[in-house]
């Protein structure tokens, strides 16, 4: 095996604890690179189909090429795909700070769902080199029912023997790909041929290296025109992935905030 | 074989490899992390320059463990609370380092970093020494498994970097890690703060000649995975798959192959592979190994569950009802004799009760002596025990199907590795006791006892099928009864709803009066929506062989028009919640014994099939039933 191998088998194990432990989950596809790795993990689990619905939290400020990319591979991959919209920027906490309060409808539209569909579960594609919040996260992540993290005390997990079962009331957030590196996640495209919106690829001297909504997500400058090449740029590069995500930066804490209220 | 393990020989240094830094709270952990990310040149462009500025900001001094403690709440508290995952680069090889806090309470988040590591550094102040914690994480690291241990030293800038010094703390470490088993790969003398002997050597300390920490870091073997054990498969799941079922798992240990015969425990039933089954890939697998995640299919359609363990036919595994174990406790409530648990081990999930305690480890002194408690974060050595055989190995063994995690009211409350298996379960004498009364009621009633557990939607046609069913064996001489979901409700499950847990607990106390009365020689014909597969499964365990699954199966909208009872009409206006098909799941079956598809077929006929069924696999022959000589039951 080698370290791509070694690194499916085990999101495949993962994927296989939450779908045999955990009644009723859906699996959020944000329709970036991470988010469809993931699928592809889950096609490979489950030997071709995904045996749960997808869901995406549609804010309507997705780029128009993200929106393509979703009509066309529900169907090709035939998904059973969840896209309601996300709630007004009206509905959403006024002190956080302008991007982070754009961001936080997503937090908004996971909680109107979990509500509406009774999810026991939600597989999420965040990974621990993202950003240093998401480095404290756990494989199977308990919230409790208003969705907030309480990161302080977390459940012990111990080598392959996760806790899966938590009290009512309780839902599970489950990170397959907690341990994959952005590099990882290219290389695995690229092996595997997995199709990724577009706009990650440059036009132009741009591209985008993290995929969001429209204004507060900007491309970085580079020239990688292909997988191979972005390859080569990340194996050198030395800026955060997530620098081109506005929310991030709005304050020094913002992100954190985000993800105590339940952000993924 | 030799071609993978070459293969995985050379592949392993493109995987980081996983380290974990302990040691006792405030010998400078987070710092010499810090230190180790710049001096390795490893953080992102414009990391360092954004935390000075915060620092400034906020007044403080700038401290190197800023790097890692990113989390606001840390800062102001001044302590890691918890794991973080950092990764960097020698020239040598791909890290990834967990940041274990040292605070005494965070214990379990150690062990949740640890458990994941190949190597460690231990962190020793070198001018207070060797101190409580310390030793706890040393010894928590032999029970994990982790033995390729580099000792730093650190702050030898606090102590003039005086070689003296160093002797002492390292001559006390190295007493106590040989005492448990560690052979530590090097001690360094460091100053995390200023750099000395991280990645680069130290002009303050010419009397040293050992590696730096990054030296001694890439002298660290990793842990090979367990190909050359005997195969250990803890089945994960069964799925569906075009007309066939494929049991899928994570090979724990060894390999199989397309065409090795393989054994299931715990019903022994023997099959050959057919083949290994995975999606898109260019070429069908042949083989696969330890670490592999896959989907087998079998030559013969055998019964698989999840918990169940797929191994090679001839290193079966053994079979006990208790075992003696390590345990490292996390519960605030102190764990004493008798206590009831959940043990989790592979797949399995066992209900254990703790009953003795041994011996407590004092990890200060390595002493050992009788207590009647286990603290909260105490190790020590204890019996559980099991009416369900347990399938551990030891530790020493195969550490890999030989350890396992205590859970209680769904906590995680403890982790343990097995020393020796007590009590092996001594099958034949149990089953001769057992089968010797059963075998003559059964040869009076002409037929074996079992159960026929009929799922379906409300409005399927399950009670109705039952009924008839029940009259025509009753009136042919059989022994049967129904155990209807909506009569138990009335009575011995009158104190349960209708939530997740509650239809859990009905249905496994319903399997359970099912077993005693098919253990009497009688057919059961249990109706029950049962609509989560995982309590129909608990069920199967619960009964056994007895237990025969019949998929009731009818479209919903043909259960809505029928709805005898009204229910859908109620759930459809709300009065009713959490009703199956309408606003609760139902997973149907992927491997019943028998399917009867009443949207097509008319009541009588499904209950034609259904008695044909029964009669097919529990009659011992008509004129048995009057007298004569039984059938040898197997």
């Amino acid at each position: 095996m080698d370290d791509l191998d070694w690194l499916e088998a085990e999101s495949i194990y993962i994927l296989r604890e939450t779908y045999s432990r955990i009644d009723r989950i859906a699996m959020l596809w944000s329709l970036g690179k991470d988010s469809n790795v993931m699928i592809w993990l889950a096609r490979k689990a489950f030997l071709g189909r995904v045996p749960f619905p997808v869901m995406h939290l549609d804010t309507g400020l997705e780029f128009p090429e993200t929106y393509a990319f979703r009509d066309r591979y529900v169907r090709e991959w035939n998904l059973d795909l969840i896209a309601d919209a996300c709630p007004p920027i009206e509905e959403i906490d006024p002190t956080l700070p302008p991007n982070s309060r754009l961001a936080a409808r997503k937090t908004a539209g996971l909680k109107q769902a979990l509500a509406k569909y009774g999810f026991g579960g939600i597989i999420a594609g965040i990974r621990r080199d993202e950003q240093a919040t998401r480095a404290k996260e756990r494989v199977f992540s308990p919230r409790r029912s208003d969705g907030e993290w309480d990161f302080r005390d977390q459940p012990p997990e111990f080598w392959n023997l996760y806790n899966a079962e938590f009290p009512p009331g309780t839902h599970v957030r489950v990170h397959p790909l907690l341990h994959w590196t952005e590099l990882d996640i290219w290389r695995y495209i690229r092996r595997e041929s997995i199709p990724v919106v577009p706009l990650y690829f440059a036009s132009n001297g741009k591209r985008f290296r993290s995929l969001g909504e429209i204004g507060i997500t900007f491309p970085i400058d580079s020239n990688a025109r292909d997988i191979d090449a972005i390859v080569a740029e990340l194996e050198t590069i030395r800026t955060p992935e997530r620098a081109g995500r506005a929310m991030d930066h709005d304050s020094e804490d913002a992100f954190e905030r985000l993800r105590v209220a339940g952000y993924m | 074989m030799s071609a993978i393990s070459i293969k995985d020989a050379r592949a392993a240094d493109r995987r980081a490899f996983p380290i974990v830094i302990v040691g006792h709270v405030d010998h400078g952990k987070s710092t010499l992390v810090g230190r180790l990310l710049h001096d390795t040149d490893s953080l992102p462009d414009g990391k360092l320059e954004q935390l000075r500025a915060v620092s400034e900001k906020r007044n403080l001094a700038f401290e190197w463990s800023f790097v890692l403690d990113a989390l606001q709440v840390e800062r102001d508290q001044g302590i890691t609370v918890d794991v973080t995952q950092i990764w960097f680069r020698t020239a040598q090889r791909r890290y990834v380092i967990i940041d274990a806090p040292g605070h005494k309470e965070f214990l379990k988040n150690m062990v949740t970093g640890a458990s994941r590591a190949h190597g460690a550094v231990l962190v020793v102040d070198g001018k207070l020494g060797v101190s409580e914690q310390t030793r706890r994480h040393a010894y928590l690291l032999h029970l994990l498994g982790v033995a390729q241990v580099a000792v730093a030293v650190n702050k030898m800038d606090l102590v003039d970097h005086d070689q003296h010094r160093f002797a002492e703390v390292e001559g006390e470490i190295a007493a106590y890690l040989n005492e448990i088993g560690i052979r530590p790969r090097a001690v360094v003398p460091v100053s995390a703060r200023h750099g000395d002997n991280i990645a680069t050597r130290s002009t303050a300390m010419p009397w040293y000649g050992g590696p730096t920490l990054t030296q001694a870091l890439d002298g660290l073997a990793r842990r090979l995975s367990p190909i050359d054990a005997p195969l250990c498969l803890p089945v994960q799941d069964v799925y569906r798959l075009d007309d066939r079922r494929v049991i899928v798992g994570r090979i724990e240990s060894g390999q199989v192959s397309v065409g090795d015969a393989v054994r299931l425990s715990p019903t022994g039933r023997r099959a050959r592979v057919a083949s290994i089954e995975a999606w898109n890939r260019h070429e069908p697998r042949r083989t696969a190994g330890a670490g592999d995640s896959v989907a087998l299919a079998l030559d013969e359609d055998v019964f698989a569950q999840r918990g169940h363990l797929l191994t090679s036919q001839d290193s079966a595994p053994v079979a006990s009802h208790a075992v003696a174990v390590r345990v490292f406790w996390f519960d605030e409530t102190p764990l004493h004799a008798g206590r009831r648990l959940r043990a989790r081990y592979g797949t399995a999930n066992v209900d254990v009760t703790a009953a003795a305690i041994e011996q407590v480890i004092d990890v200060e002194t390595l002493a050992s002596g009788p207590a009647t408690q286990v603290e909260r974060n105490g190790v020590a050595e204890i019996v559980l025990r099991s009416t369900q055989p347990f399938y551990l190995d030891t530790f020493a063994d195969n550490p890999r199907s030989g350890r396992g995690v205590l859970v209680s009211d769904y906590k995680v409350v403890g982790g343990f590795i097995v020393e020796r298996v007590l009590q092996r379960s001594s099958r034949s004498v149990v089953a001769v006791q057992a089968s010797v009364a059963r075998a003559e009621r059964e040869k009076r009633n002409g037929h074996r006892g079992a159960v026929l557990w009929l799922t379906g939607l409300s409005g399927s046609g399950k009670s109705t099928i039952a009924n008839g069913v029940l009259r025509r064996l009753f009136d042919e001489g059989w022994q049967v009864q129904i155990l209807d979901g909506d009569n138990v409700r009335d009575g011995l499950n009158a104190d349960l709803g209708f939530t997740r847990e509650d239809r859990a607990e009905n249905l496994r106390r319903t399997a359970h009066v099912a077993r005693l009365m098919a253990e009497s020689g009688v057919i059961v014909l249990a109706a029950l929506i049962s609509p989560y597969a995982r309590d129909r499964a608990e069920a199967r365990q619960i009964i056994g062989e007895d237990f025969h699954e019949v998929y009731v199966r009818a479209d919903i909208d043909l259960c809505r028009q029928r709805d005898p009872k009204g229910l859908y009409r109620l759930a459809a206006s709300g009065e009713v919640t959490a009703f199956t098909g309408v606003s609760a799941p139902y997973e149907a079956p992927v491997q019943a014994d028998i399917v009867l598809d009443t949207t097509a077929e008319a009541a009588a006929r499904s209950i034609e099939a259904l008695v044909a069924f029964v009669e097919e696999r529990c009659s011992l022959g008509r004129h048995d039933r009057h007298g004569g000589w039984g059938a040898v039951l197997t």
